[in-house]
């Protein structure tokens, strides 16, 4: 215990602070794309279209079922053996991220829609609304409002799993603490920072998403 | 103006209604009463296709609800409901929850649908709570915003689904009232409800069904006063 000394990380302290900012980018990005695919697929899962029904599930179920870390390794080594290209780091880990977050956000907007009251839908059809336009103005408003917990859960997973992004030799957090354990030759007080900074974020978001929980139920 | 013909729905194995004949003309008030199971919500519902049915013929002003061509929308804007748990959408203010219809399906222009439900929520007393969310009103007043959201469509026939089983004893009236001043009005109304004096006092025609089928049709006063049905009579005996 007695040579513990955090000093040593003070010099590198920008690049934690740059490797933070980074995680949040990559996180934000992908969260974006998982919204976007998983509002589609999530819908798609409930469609009476069997095809779609189909390929939605088949989607979810290999997201869910296949490591994180190997979706990014296949995404970033594997893709350029056959497209003939590589794609960059940044753009590799907010996609792979972005497209595996997809498939449990598809969970997340199925789960929303189908614990919006079933009355909901038949008021909004009584009045002579389309299918579309029932979803649009009355369902999936009222599934976004009971998406928004899990959707913050599914943030912070992300956050965290940002840190995988290090194994394709991407510049983020845990990147940052390998660098500085190697150059400084102490590896506990880097990691101990990286996982401060992650805590500290994550817990801050949770902060944030409490705040804007209660506000929305205030609507109720 | 509604026209029914020999109407079957199942729900899997349960035959619910079997074989449903009626007329109902306009401005006609129809009263539906019978015990619960019996298929009176089964059979309201599908009037405008919440449920569809698996067999007979449904027509409203001579358009076929069960033809593939039928655009469904297009006759539900004309056939208003009104449903046993109201049904507001929570995330919208009563009046955003009265013009939402209009202004989206209708293509009325926002400032109109504004005034004609200004104007509905007059009628039904509650035009103080327009920029009010639904969870913060009564039972009673929830449902008379249903009944003037339904209204804002300016439909043809109005659907009733036991409009005030959910209610507190003490908002019954408000709505039962709304209800008469509607039917005094000239509106084709049908009701599903267990509300005997508003059957007797506002219905021109009362409709008894059990298991699925119509049992027994007529005059309030003939229903109430001189049922011929067995079945109309142990009802009757057991809930007046």
């Amino acid at each position: 215990m007695t040579n513990l000394d955090f000093t040593i990380v003070l010099p590198y302290i920008n690049l934690f602070f740059r490797g933070a900012l980074t995680a949040v980018e990559i996180t934000l990005l992908a969260v974006l794309i998982g919204i976007f695919i998983g509002t589609f697929v999530g819908m798609g899962k409930m469609s009476r279209v069997l095809i779609l029904k189909l390929i939605c599930s088949t989607y979810v179920e290999i997201i869910r079922g296949t490591p994180l870390l190997v979706q990014l390794l296949i995404f970033y080594f594997g893709l350029p053996q056959i497209l003939g290209f590589t794609i960059p780091e940044f753009p590799a880990a907010v996609l792979a991220l972005g497209i595996n977050s997809g498939g449990y956000v598809a969970e997340i907007v199925r789960g929303g829609i189908l614990a919006v009251d079933r009355g909901q839908m038949e008021a909004a059809r009584s009045l002579g609304m389309s299918h579309a336009q029932a979803m649009r103005y009355i369902i999936l408003p009222q599934a976004f409002k009971k998406m928004i917990p899990p959707l913050g859960n599914e943030f912070v997973t992300l956050l965290k799993n940002s840190s995988l992004a290090t194994t394709i030799g991407f510049q983020e957090l845990t990147r940052a603490a390998q660098i500085v354990a190697g150059s400084t030759y102490r590896p506990f007080e880097p990691y101990i920072t990286a996982a401060a900074f992650y805590l500290i974020m994550t817990l801050g978001f949770s902060w944030i998403l409490g705040v804007l929980e209660r506000r929305l139920a205030a609507g109720d | 103006m509604i026209e029914v013909r020999d109407l079957h729905k199942s729900f899997g194995k349960l035959e619910v209604l079997k074989g449903i004949s009626t007329r109902i003309d306009k401005g006609e008030v129809v009263v539906i009463i019978g015990p619960s199971g019996s298929g009176k919500s089964t059979f309201l519902r599908c009037l405008n296709l919440l449920e569809r049915p698996n067999r007979g013929e449904i027509k409203i002003e001579g358009k076929s609800l069960m033809d593939p061509c039928t655009d469904i929308n297009k006759i539900r804007q004309d056939v208003g409901m009104v449903f046993q748990h109201f049904n507001l959408f929570p995330h919208k203010t009563v009046i955003e929850n009265i013009t939402l219809a209009p202004v989206k399906v209708r293509g009325v222009n926002p400032k109109e649908a504004q005034e004609r439900a200004m104007e509905l929520l007059n009628r039904v007393g509650l035009a103080g709570k327009a920029g009010c969310y639904p969870s913060s009103l009564s039972g009673g007043q929830k449902q008379r915003v249903a009944i003037a959201r339904a209204l804002a469509m300016n439909p043809k026939v109005m659907l009733f689904d036991e409009p005030t089983s959910a209610l507190d004893p003490e908002m019954i009236k408000e709505v039962l009232d709304v209800m008469k001043d509607l039917a005094a009005e000239g509106m084709t109304m049908v009701v599903v409800t267990h509300e005997m004096g508003f059957a007797r006092e506002v219905g021109d025609r009362v409709m008894f069904m059990d298991e699925g089928m119509i049992v027994e049709e007529g005059r309030p006063e003939e229903i109430f006063e001189r049922p011929q049905n067995q079945r109309t009579r142990e009802f009757l005996s057991k809930i007046l």
